[in-house]
């Protein structure tokens, strides 16, 4: 077997990887390296051809492929090593890592220190359990997207679009340019999955119909699909009957939520989050095994790049320290718990040490909420707080809190309430 | 095209007789108006090796289920199936459900199933910790067992390839040629074949069939049956057969583990009239939630990756019948074979070839017959000395392409290569599992149709999903 040495392996080498593996490097790592199963670098965002991408990291509106190959070259030039057709088949908590690769077979990776950077994959329709049939032309929103952008090849022409995710309605917008008729956008919810500027520039531009609280309640079709159920529900997202008309398509594409890839991480017994489905860490980027670091849709489901481009330089940062032996002794952990109307905060833990920087906490909502404060406490003593006119779980919230006068076992809340 | 037998169907049994037959030195045809082996309710079932224990005493069936249970160690092994006895336990959760055990022991007994025990509450529990705490003890049996039945089919199948059969797929029998008397041969889409003896294994259309010769006094219904599959990584697992105590109405609703680590609950048992309805309901998959939540509280359809409906042959009037006439003196006729196909089709497979005997066919034993058929090396379950072994082989065993179960390219290309080549998406997963994970072929999918497309020389746009149709793309973006 093929045995290599680094001091951080990086794997995957879509945003997150490719961010991490610059700040790595940048931090002091002399040898770091992308594992990718991939034959080229820049995950998911290749097959993003739509703009929108780097408002906030560049502050200019770069496509998918222009925004991975920014991150590619400054890696590049840093000397990032790039292992592409590699798949991690295991991984140790001693920091090796089994490998195939397609150049050189099996392939052990001894690294000082790893980060986790797989991205997540769609919801099927087996998740959310749509009876009926089981034809062809049932696509997830992101397989279709593949199809059309990296293989030229369209998956149908009559469209119904489950879900308003991001990618779905961007798949709304891309299959409509590209002269299929897309029928309907259905959400469950009575609020959107995705972002709003997604809303305005991929369905509305296009005068694409968005059924809100509406939903699949069946899939008709033997060899393709030839037409789907949709239903109003009711406010337990109980189908209506009476309201279920047959709406003719050849395709059915879901956009229903993604979930971090996490079987590597799991077989290596890091602690997983049960509400984000990613390793829990602390603001260093650390997972509950301390040579194993973990950034961007692995941990939590972002819904900026940009934001996964941030988080990910800190994982890398800190990884090279960890491997250079730089990273300060421990003092004690402030845990992170979800308040009123929020779902969960990444990360989950603040570690105390002598660095004692300002960390920036990620969270969502619940549900939609309008004018509201965002309150940061520590053991009841609030210690940020801002206003806000709405926030909305498809949309990531953010506060920065300062963490000097934390000390060991408190616990930190972040909660939304009405404004007075 | 001759034949000396012609099989219409390409199921478990179909398969399984077509591989006997080819222990004799006689030209052996298969049809099937599908374009995979394995065909509808050979796919779609819970793949138990039944032991026949319930069957109804003194039946057609009940001899040959449970002669067939038997023969599975060594079919598996000559076959390389995945296959293990198990064992399954029948809870008793109710009082009268208690007092029932007795009479299903003795019913058990009437087919020679005596390997049958009592279990106490506390061993039930021990054997199967998320059993209800209310399980007052059950029944156990211990050659209850698992086995992958789209494996099972395609190795039927190929062996019987590898022993001189020949397969025609995507094939439909559209009549037969009776001339005094005598059967002279079959009509199908690809032609006329002649055949000296012509054996009915066509399932849930076998009365169709039955009707070319006019021997159809009888119908077939599907019996549609819905199921789950649940993650490998489900915390709720068991590790036998858990089948429910069967009323008088049905049979009830199991829960097992198959042969690679997943779980399987279900099936429904509806009566339908439509053969292509295998659709789910939602009122089925609730169904078979509320009713195994009663045996095994802690099953969580969050862990579920698919859910799937699998019609079987229902015969009316009941029971499972393999006929020879008279006036047709050379066709057999197999009509009932319902839900215990799969593991009947051993045994239905030796009993036909006797009875093609009785019927007159020249069967000459082949000296060249060898049983054993290997499957395509599973790059997952090797060593990590044996994977070294097989890039250095083959390099495109290097090529993780279902990430979720591990399948390589190299396993892919030779799936679509083998002696039933695997030429549909849906044929790749059976044969492979690329696409059965937990994302559900949204990242293998796409490079499975373009490595498809590439290995048979044809457009992307032209790989079928299954069926003639079910085409995956619609043809090239602008």
């Amino acid at each position: 077997m093929f045995d290599v040495k680094c001091d951080v392996a990086v794997i995957g080498g879509g945003p997150a990887g490719l961010s991490a593996a610059m700040a790595a490097k940048e931090s002091g790592a002399k040898n770091v390296m992308i594992l990718e199963r991939d034959k080229s670098m820049g995950g998911i965002l290749q097959q993003c051809i739509h703009p929108g991408f780097g408002l906030a990291y560049f502050n200019e509106e770069l496509t998918g492929p222009e925004y991975a190959s920014r991150f590619f070259e400054k890696d590049k030039s840093l000397g990032v090593s790039f292992v592409p057709n590699t798949m991690v088949l295991n991984m140790e908590k001693n920091g090796t890592l089994i490998c195939s690769n397609g150049e050189k077979g099996m392939m052990a990776v001894h690294a000082k220190s790893v980060v986790l950077a797989m991205g997540c994959r769609e919801r099927t329709r087996a998740q959310i359990q749509i009876p009926g049939t089981r034809p062809a032309g049932i696509y997830t929103a992101g397989t279709a997207q593949r199809l059309i952008n990296r293989q030229n090849e369209m998956v149908g022409k009559r469209i119904v679009i489950l879900g308003s995710g991001d990618i779905g309605m961007i798949m709304a917008r891309r299959l409509t340019l590209e002269g299929s008729k897309v029928v309907a956008v259905v959400e469950i919810m009575d609020y959107l999955a995705g972002l709003t500027r997604n809303k305005v520039q991929c369905l509305e531009d296009f005068s694409i119909p968005l059924y809100m609280s509406h939903t699949v309640t069946r899939i008709v079709g033997n060899n393709r699909v030839e037409g789907v159920y949709i239903a109003e529900v009711d406010e337990h997202m109980q189908s209506k009957k009476e309201s279920e008309v047959f709406v003719e398509c050849d395709t059915l594409l879901l956009s229903v939520g993604l979930i971090p890839e996490n079987e590597l991480t799991k077989a290596a017994e890091i602690a997983i989050n049960p509400v984000t489905n990613g390793p829990e860490v602390n603001q260093y980027q650390q997972t509950s095994v301390e040579s194993f670091f973990a950034c961007g849709n692995v941990v939590h489901v972002n819904d900026l790049v940009d934001h996964v481009s941030m988080e990910s330089e800190i994982a890398g940062t800190y990884a090279a320290k960890y491997a250079l032996g730089q990273i300060e002794p421990e003092e004690g952990f402030v845990g992170c718990t979800p308040g009123a109307n929020v779902r969960y905060i990444c990360p989950q833990k603040i570690r105390l040490d002598a660095e004692r920087k300002p960390v920036t906490l990620f969270f969502r909502a619940v549900r939609p909420q309008k004018n509201v404060r965002i309150i940061a406490s520590c053991n009841g003593s609030t210690i940020y707080e801002k206003k806000a006119f709405k926030v909305n779980p498809g949309e990531m919230e953010k506060v920065t809190v300062d963490v000097a006068g934390f000390t060991d076992g408190q616990q930190l809340t972040i909660r939304i309430e009405e404004a007075v | 095209m001759k034949a000396d037998v012609l099989v219409i169907g390409a199921g478990a049994v179909g398969c399984s007789i077509a591989r006997e037959l080819t222990r004799y030195n006689l030209n052996v045809i298969v049809v099937d108006k599908n374009p995979d082996v394995g065909g509808l309710a050979s796919k779609s079932n819970s793949a138990i090796i039944h032991t026949g224990y319930d069957a109804s005493p003194g039946t057609l069936e009940s001899e040959l289920v449970v002669a067939a249970n038997p023969m599975y160690d060594k079919i598996a092994s000559e076959l390389d199936v995945p296959f293990s006895r198990v064992g399954a336990i029948l809870p008793a959760i109710t009082d009268e459900q208690f007092e029932l055990l007795p009479t299903l022991k003795e019913k058990a007994f009437k087919n020679r199933v005596y390997d049958i025990e009592y279990l106490t509450k506390e061993k039930v529990l021990e054997m199967e910790p998320n059993m209800t705490p209310e399980v007052r003890g059950a029944l156990y049996i211990p050659r209850e067992s698992i086995i992958d039945p789209f494996l099972l089919v395609v190795g039927y199948a190929e062996n019987a390839v590898a022993n001189g059969a020949q397969f025609l797929l995507n094939t439909e029998v559209t009549g037969i040629e009776i001339k005094d008397g005598r059967i002279t041969g079959a009509n199908t889409t690809k032609g006329f074949i002649e055949a000296k003896f012509i054996v009915n294994a066509a399932g849930l259309f076998c009365d169709q069939i039955a009707s070319f010769v006019k021997k159809n006094d009888f119908f077939v219904n599907p019996r549609r049956g819905q199921f789950y599959i649940l993650d490998k990584n489900t915390n709720c697992k068991t590790n036998h057969i858990i089948l429910p105590i069967p009323t008088k109405l049905t049979k009830g609703k199991l829960m097992c583990p198959t042969t690679h680590g997943n779980m399987l609950i279900g099936p429904t048992a509806e009566d339908l009239e439509d053969k292509l309805d295998a659709s789910t309901t939602k009122e089925g998959l609730q169904s078979i939630v509320a009713d195994v939540k009663k045996m095994i509280p802690c099953v969580n359809m969050k862990d579920t990756i698919t859910q799937f409906a699998g019609l079987r042959p229902n015969r009316n009037p009941e029971g499972l019948h393999i006929d020879a006439y008279d006036d047709v003196p050379n066709f057999v006729n197999i009509s009932g074979v319902r839900s215990t196909g799969v593991t009947g089709s051993a045994a239905i497979g030796k009993y036909v070839i006797r009875l093609l005997q009785t019927m007159g066919m020249d069967a000459k034993p082949n000296l060249s017959f060898n049983p054993v058929r290997k499957s395509i090396p599973c790059f997952h379950e090797m060593d990590i000395h044996q994977k070294e072994e097989i890039i250095r082989e083959d390099k495109l065993y290097a090529h993780v392409v279902c990430r979720c179960e591990t399948i390589t390219e190299g396993e892919i290309v030779r799936a679509i290569h083998s002696p039933i080549p695997a030429k549909t998406v849906d044929a790749i997963k059976r044969r492979l599992r690329a696409g059965m994970g937990r994302c559900q072929g949204g990242f293998c999918g796409p490079k499975v149709i373009e490595i498809i497309a590439r290995e048979l020389g044809i457009p992307q746009e032209a790989v079928v999903k299954d069926r003639i149709g079910s085409n995956m793309l619609e043809g090239k973006a602008k």
